[in-house]
């Protein structure tokens, strides 16, 4: 091995990775591109139109929509990074003993205080 | 199967070669591309009468369609060809129209039943005598309705035409 100065160090075992990165990348880009070289291209009004079964198009694209997604949207990213602290916590767990149990039972208390937090404040009633 | 002289290329059908002992395949790219879209002909269905019930059983499981490829689409923006299928009254006359437009080229149409081909038995006031009259048709059908072979016949005419179309395929041809 050469002599490893600052500066220097070339991580070549990762050379794969960087390869089939540049490799996805031009799978996609060239397609496009070809594509759009190859491509039929005769665009007018009635064809750009918005299809809406054959009638011109009626009310608003955009419509409201209720918050109760946005809720469960960010319950779910609470609870589901509490169970990624859980698996390597589950995994080196007899390496480690008492010390862990404990420390992760008050990890998830609070966790469950926030989720009878949520549950008092009707965030789990969908009506 | 024609071998050609020093070349030694065997012509398997016009216009395509096949060098022996080499797995490879000389073609145009018209062909490539002509085989590409009969192969995978995607209909929007636009079923409006008794003529979309025989529609719906040929592509069932009894007369197959999908083994050709035809995946029926909902959508005109993902479909190649369209199946007009039944009569055609004058209140719909547009709105096939305004499908029809929407549809990407290379697009096809088929006109299926004697009511889409000429408007039938009812050359009446509100009847619209025919597909051809507001769109330009590829394939008629005639019949009433046209059994489910015969829409596959229509189908393979429609793959036969396909066959023979060449389009610029870059800008420089």
């Amino acid at each position: 091995m050469d002599p490893i100065t600052p500066g220097s160090y070339m991580p070549t075992e990762y050379l794969p990775i960087l390869i089939i990165m540049i490799a996805a990348f031009l799978f996609g880009a060239v397609s496009l591109l070809v594509g759009s070289v190859f491509r039929i291209s005769r665009p007018y009004r009635e064809k750009l139109m918005p299809y809406e079964s054959g009638i011109n198009p009626v009310g608003e694209p955009r419509q409201q929509f209720s918050v109760k997604f946005y809720i469960i949207a960010m319950l779910f990213v609470v609870f589901d990074v509490e169970a990624v602290f859980l698996y390597p916590w589950a995994l080196v767990f007899d390496r480690i003993g008492l010390y862990a149990l404990i420390e992760m039972l008050l990890f998830i208390a609070i966790l469950v205080a926030g989720y009878i937090y949520a549950w008092k404040k009707e965030a789990f009633t969908w009506d | 199967m024609v071998i050609e002289g020093p070349t030694g290329l065997v012509e398997v059908e016009e216009g395509v070669h096949i060098i022996p002992g080499a797995n490879t395949i000389i073609t145009s790219i018209d062909k490539v591309a002509n085989w590409a879209r009969t192969s995978a002909i995607w209909p929007m269905t636009f079923g409006l009468a008794c003529c979309a019930i025989e529609m719906m059983t040929t592509g069932s499981s009894h007369y197959d369609l999908d083994r050709f490829g035809i995946i029926f689409r909902g959508s005109p923006r993902q479909a190649d060809c369209i199946i007009i299928a039944g009569t055609i009254t004058k209140k719909m006359a547009p709105i096939i129209r305004r499908v029809y437009d929407q549809m990407p080229e290379p697009r096809y149409v088929i006109a299926m039943g004697s009511c889409a081909c000429s408007g039938n038995i009812y050359d009446t006031y509100s009847t619209v005598q025919g597909a051809d009259k507001f769109l330009p048709v590829d394939v008629f059908i005639p019949g009433c309705p046209p059994r489910p072979e015969a829409l596959m016949d229509g189908l393979i005419k429609l793959q036969e035409k396909m066959k023979q179309e060449s389009f610029r395929w870059s800008m420089w041809r």
